[in-house]
């Protein structure tokens, strides 16, 4: 795979250009599309063409969706909603990491009878589907006196999130050789000191890949959103369904669109700005699978 | 808007006279109204409750006509926890009140003479075992045809009144270049037309025994079979884009002078008045083909919870009894579109097309002319609508729409859910 | 088993034994949060709605069973045909297409692009949206008086026609289509990932042998990427599993039923039509199949590791 080996193949190094910047292009027409109808005005929308560019620029269905915008009673846009999914998601997001990041680590360095079945049963709560547990959970938030509070919509997205973070971090440390942690124990190393020691220091990737994945998921989330938030916490993602989903009125798509890319803006600045760090720490995890 | 205004600082006076405001309390109240006239229409009753010094802890579930806010609550009451009232819908209030959530508005209904207001027949829907649980704030009607007179003159056809009539209008509109008839493919939209038209085919009486008491002999019948292929006659003028479209932009269709005609409840006035048009000169209201003088009604409710907390209580009584006071009834209605729940209100601020409204509804209860909306919760179980849905819609969108099949699917899948 | 006990160092220091001890126990308090938390919040839920599946709650639960009924009347139902064959239709297309799409990206992007960074960045963007705004995007491009067909009617393409999502027959793929978009650019980084971790003097060595390229990657690279197909796999099935914000967002499930999906068939009987029975019994169904599905391969992938 070095430059040199290539230096005979041009034709086929044009289609490979041609096909990855012709895929760019179709992945990048949704967010252009939303882009754009979200500077238009109404009238543009309805008679103009989906891709052509808006006729006449305007912010209004940015500062409406942002301000002004109706969600129930009140109409003050989606800006209050900010801070609800901000004040969940931070918590959550990190304490499923660390749980993630003590579950992996025991799963690949300190086996017990049964710790591969417990793994496995983990990996199996991928895939329950989130509508099974609505009722059941209600239930228990409701007995531990945590129905409808911020707190307990974090502990669901802890319980529900942490599989894959364990699944990530297990990944990661059983890639790295057993002897280093043979080593450290028989200097007398115990538990913490050799995760906080050894493994910590070099978990920057999969730290950076299970913080990222956790944010989109949870900052994404509207199904426990609208169920296990109260009425004054809800995060953004049910501010914009409210704001989107209406039956009635006239369909403003410039103002749902840019609140669609306003609830969207924190997870797309940390895919763009840490997403290299993603494909590094997957890079790091993915050695040994 | 300012007569909105007007109408609520009035009253914000008036309420602060009366002695029962002494105690503040906290009302959360779930609902679905979260844009245009609905929304306006809620934020009345909101300023309403805090003129009486109560607090009105907004909770706002937008979707699917309140799907999604029915899911909410189920998990609201399981983790002990509901809301103080919540909109809910014909038969769904006996289910709540069967197991125990709703708490007795008696008191109230007594002190303001709910009996001699209300109709019978929607004091009945609010009732559990002779017992209030739940408030009406208005009366839809939904067997309604939407009509844009400019579309219908241009290719010179008459508003249809009978099924005959449409199919003959509806040819000379497709000739002329229009969509007949403007129509969303969901679900609901598919049995609000259905509804209409089985009303038209069938009459009230066994509109009744088929889909209020579910009398197999009406419902497995060759008068259902005729049913069927009238609806997918009426559905053959829809255009073929229709699929997931919401109603709103179905009626947009009619505004904009795409469509000729819409057959919908008078929810839909509020999207003409929305658009600055007036009825009879803009826009055209008349009973669906073949319904005239009969009305299928849909009544929004309030359904209350049984709660802890005395003064919330208080509260949660007080909006019991705004709900049905004059003040909020015109208000709300004239947002909505929909006609005051009470009958002994003054109509004269209303449009033309509330005014028939109102007059059919008293009329028709009167004659045996008014029956309950399927499409709309009124006259079944979530269940048994659920089931009806699936077939109709189904049979909407298959190819081959045999209605005899689509006779025996009913009559299975009725029979199933009961 | 390779247990961490049986290594010398235990035998050799004897006064630790008794922090040794402690050591035994800390990897399992140190899990036993996660265990209380999975244990119940997903298999004492999933036993619960086993039971409630053989009772006839309808509105909320209640425990007066009825055997198998909910099951046969399951099975009597042509909605859930439908949902269980579009689960086969939009979980394999997807998956399948998912990887397709992906691995190739990859590969083409290892070839030492410029711009490459850039590049991913635009693929993988699409994992950062919600489904409902995904969902919201693709019904809009894809409705044929609004989107893509209305388009290319501007553009004087007149006999263009794409009207999938409002056609019953063909609604379900464009579901996929959708899903495709969000998801592929995911599987793009994780093989990207690992073919980063491909010694190249592996590849150095074949192209010595006169091997083509493309033949080096079908027959030495892919296979030794095995346990990025397992993890991709393992994503794109929860992806697709969880589909039901992106049915909902774009179709609701119509025309008609027409793109139904388990998911949303559970939802829709257990809380909007008040059959919660009926909606536990699908549940346990479709749980059934991911589980007759999963853990042959979950059992044959965690094993055949161990021997590596």
């Amino acid at each position: 795979m070095t430059e040199r080996s290539h230096s005979g193949l041009r034709p086929s190094r044009i289609a490979i250009h041609a096909v990855l910047i012709l895929a760019a292009l179709v992945y990048l027409i949704p967010l252009f599309i939303m882009l754009i109808t979200s500077f238009k005005t109404p009238m543009d929308i309805r008679t103009g063409n989906l891709m052509a560019l808006p006729s006449e620029w305007t912010t209004l269905g940015w500062s409406k969706a942002w301000s002004e915008a109706c969600t129930g009673v009140q109409c003050d846009g989606i800006r209050g909603y900010f801070w609800n999914s901000f004040k969940m998601t931070v918590p959550a997001v990190l304490i499923s990491t660390l749980l993630g990041a003590f579950n992996g680590y025991v799963l690949s360095k300190w086996k017990f009878r049964g710790s591969d079945l417990f793994f496995g049963m983990l990996l199996f709560g991928c895939f329950v589907p989130f509508q099974v547990v609505l009722l059941p959970m209600a239930a228990t938030l409701g007995k531990l006196g945590l129905a409808n509070t911020t707190s307990g919509l974090v502990l669901v997205h802890v319980v529900y999130g942490v599989a894959f973070t364990t699944l990530f971090f297990r990944n990661y440390y059983v890639a790295i050789p057993d002897a280093l942690v043979k080593a450290a124990r028989l200097d007398g190393a115990g538990f913490f000191t050799i995760f906080f020691r050894i493994l910590l220091p070099m978990s920057t990737p999969i730290f950076m890949v299970s913080l990222i994945w956790q944010f989109t998921q949870i900052w994404n989330d509207f199904l426990f959103g609208v169920v296990f938030a109260s009425g004054d916490s809800q995060p953004i993602t049910v501010a914009l369904n409210n704001l989107v989903n209406t039956s009635t009125g006239v369909k403003e798509y410039n103002v749902d669109m840019a609140a669609a890319m306003i609830a969207a803006l924190p997870t797309l600045v940390v895919y763009i700005v840490a997403g290299k760090y993603f494909i590094r720490g997957l890079t790091a995890g993915s050695i040994k699978g | 808007m300012s007569s909105i205004k007007r109408t609520l600082s009035a009253f914000a006076l008036s309420a602060s006279l009366l002695p029962a405001a002494v105690q503040a309390g906290e009302v959360e109240v779930l609902h679905w109204w979260t844009a245009g006239g609905e929304a306006r229409a809620a934020a009345a009753l909101k300023d309403m409750m805090e003129a009486q010094g109560h607090t009105w802890k907004d909770f706002a579930v937008a979707g699917g006509g309140g799907e999604a806010a029915m899911t909410v609550l189920k998990t609201r009451a399981v983790s002990g926890n509901p809301p103080a009232a919540a909109q809910i819908k014909g038969l769904d209030i006996r289910e709540w009140a069967k197991l125990g959530f709703l708490t007795n508005l008696d008191d109230v209904a007594e002190a303001n003479h709910w009996d001699q207001l209300i109709p019978p027949v929607i004091a009945d829907v609010m009732k559990y075992e002779g017992h209030y649980v739940a408030v009406p704030i208005n009366v839809h009607r939904v067997n309604w045809i939407w009509a844009n007179p400019d579309v219908l003159k241009q290719a010179g056809v008459e508003l249809p009144r009978t099924l005959d009539e449409f199919y003959a209008a509806a040819d000379k509109l497709k000739a002329a270049g229009y969509i007949p008839l403007a129509h969303g493919g969901q679900p609901w939209q598919d049995a609000t037309v259905f509804e209409a038209v089985a009303l038209a085919v069938m009459g009230p009486e066994d509109y009744a025994r088929a889909f209020v008491e579910h009398d197999m002999a009406v419902i497995n019948s060759p008068l259902m079979e005729t049913v069927f292929a009238e609806f997918a006659k009426v559905m053959s003028y829809v255009d073929p884009n229709a699929a997931g479209r919401d109603w709103n932009s179905a009626t947009a269709m009619v505004i904009r002078g795409e469509a000729a005609m819409q057959i919908m409840g008078d929810w839909a006035k509020g999207e003409f008045t929305a658009a600055g048009l007036t009825p009879g000169k803009d826009y055209i209201c008349a009973p669906a083909p073949g319904t005239d003088g009969e009305f299928t009604f849909n009544v929004d409710s309030f359904a209350m919870f049984r709660l802890n907390d005395e003064d919330n209580s208080q509260a949660q009584k007080d909006l019991a009894r705004t709900i049905l006071e004059p003040e909020f009834q015109t208000v709300f209605n004239q947002a909505k579109g929909s006609i005051p729940v009470r009958t002994d209100m003054d109509m004269s601020g209303f449009d033309a097309c509330a005014q028939a409204s109102m007059e059919t509804f008293k009329r028709s209860a009167q004659d045996g002319g008014l029956v309950p909306s399927f499409a709309h919760g009124l006259a079944t179980t979530s269940y048994v609508q659920g089931q009806i849905f699936d077939v109709v819609t189904n049979f909407v969108n298959s190819d081959n729409k045999d209605p005899a099949r689509a006779t025996d699917q009913l009559a299975a899948a009725i029979q199933a859910a009961l | 088993m390779e247990h961490i006990q049986h290594t010398p160092a235990r035998v050799a220091k004897a006064p630790t034994r008794l922090l040794d001890g402690l050591q035994r126990w800390l990897p399992k308090l140190v899990v036993a949060p996660t265990f209380v938390l999975v244990g119940i919040g997903i298999y004492a839920f999933m036993i619960w709605t086993g039971v409630l599946s053989f009772t006839s709650s309808s509105f909320l639960p209640v425990y007066d069973f009825v055997g198998f009924d909910q099951y046969a009347k399951l099975m009597d139902n042509d909605r859930w045909l439908t949902a269980s064959v579009n689960l086969g239709i939009f979980g394999g297309l997807f998956i399948l297409c998912c990887l397709v799409i992906g691995v190739v990206l990859a590969i083409f992007l290892d070839q030492k692009i410029r711009q490459e960074g850039a590049l991913r960045t635009i693929y993988l963007y699409p994992m950062a949206l919600s489904m409902i705004v995904t969902g919201t995007v693709w019904k809009w491009i894809l409705n044929p008086s609004l989107g893509l067909e209305k388009l290319m009617h501007d553009w004087g393409w007149s006999s263009f026609s794409f009207d999938w999502l409002v056609n019953s027959d063909m609604a379900i793929y464009t579901i996929v289509i959708a899903a495709v978009w969000q998801a592929s650019g995911f599987v793009m980084a994780l093989f990207l990932a690992g073919l980063r971790g491909v010694d190249s003097a592996i590849i150095r060595a074949a192209r010595v042998d006169g091997a083509s390229l493309p033949r080096i990657y079908w027959s030495i690279i892919l296979p030794s990427l095995r346990p990025v197909f397992f993890s991709a796999v393992m994503v794109l099935a929860h992806i697709a599993i969880k589909s039901f914000d992106l049915v909902m967002a774009m179709t609701a499930g119509g025309p008609g039923y027409s793109t139904d999906l388990p998911a949303v068939f559970m939802y829709t009987h257990s809380f909007t039509r008040g059959q919660m029975g009926l909606g536990s019994a699908s549940a346990m169904l479709m749980l059934g199949a991911i589980l007759a599905l999963l853990v042959p391969y979950l059992y044959s992938e965690l094993r055949g590791k161990r021997h590596d």
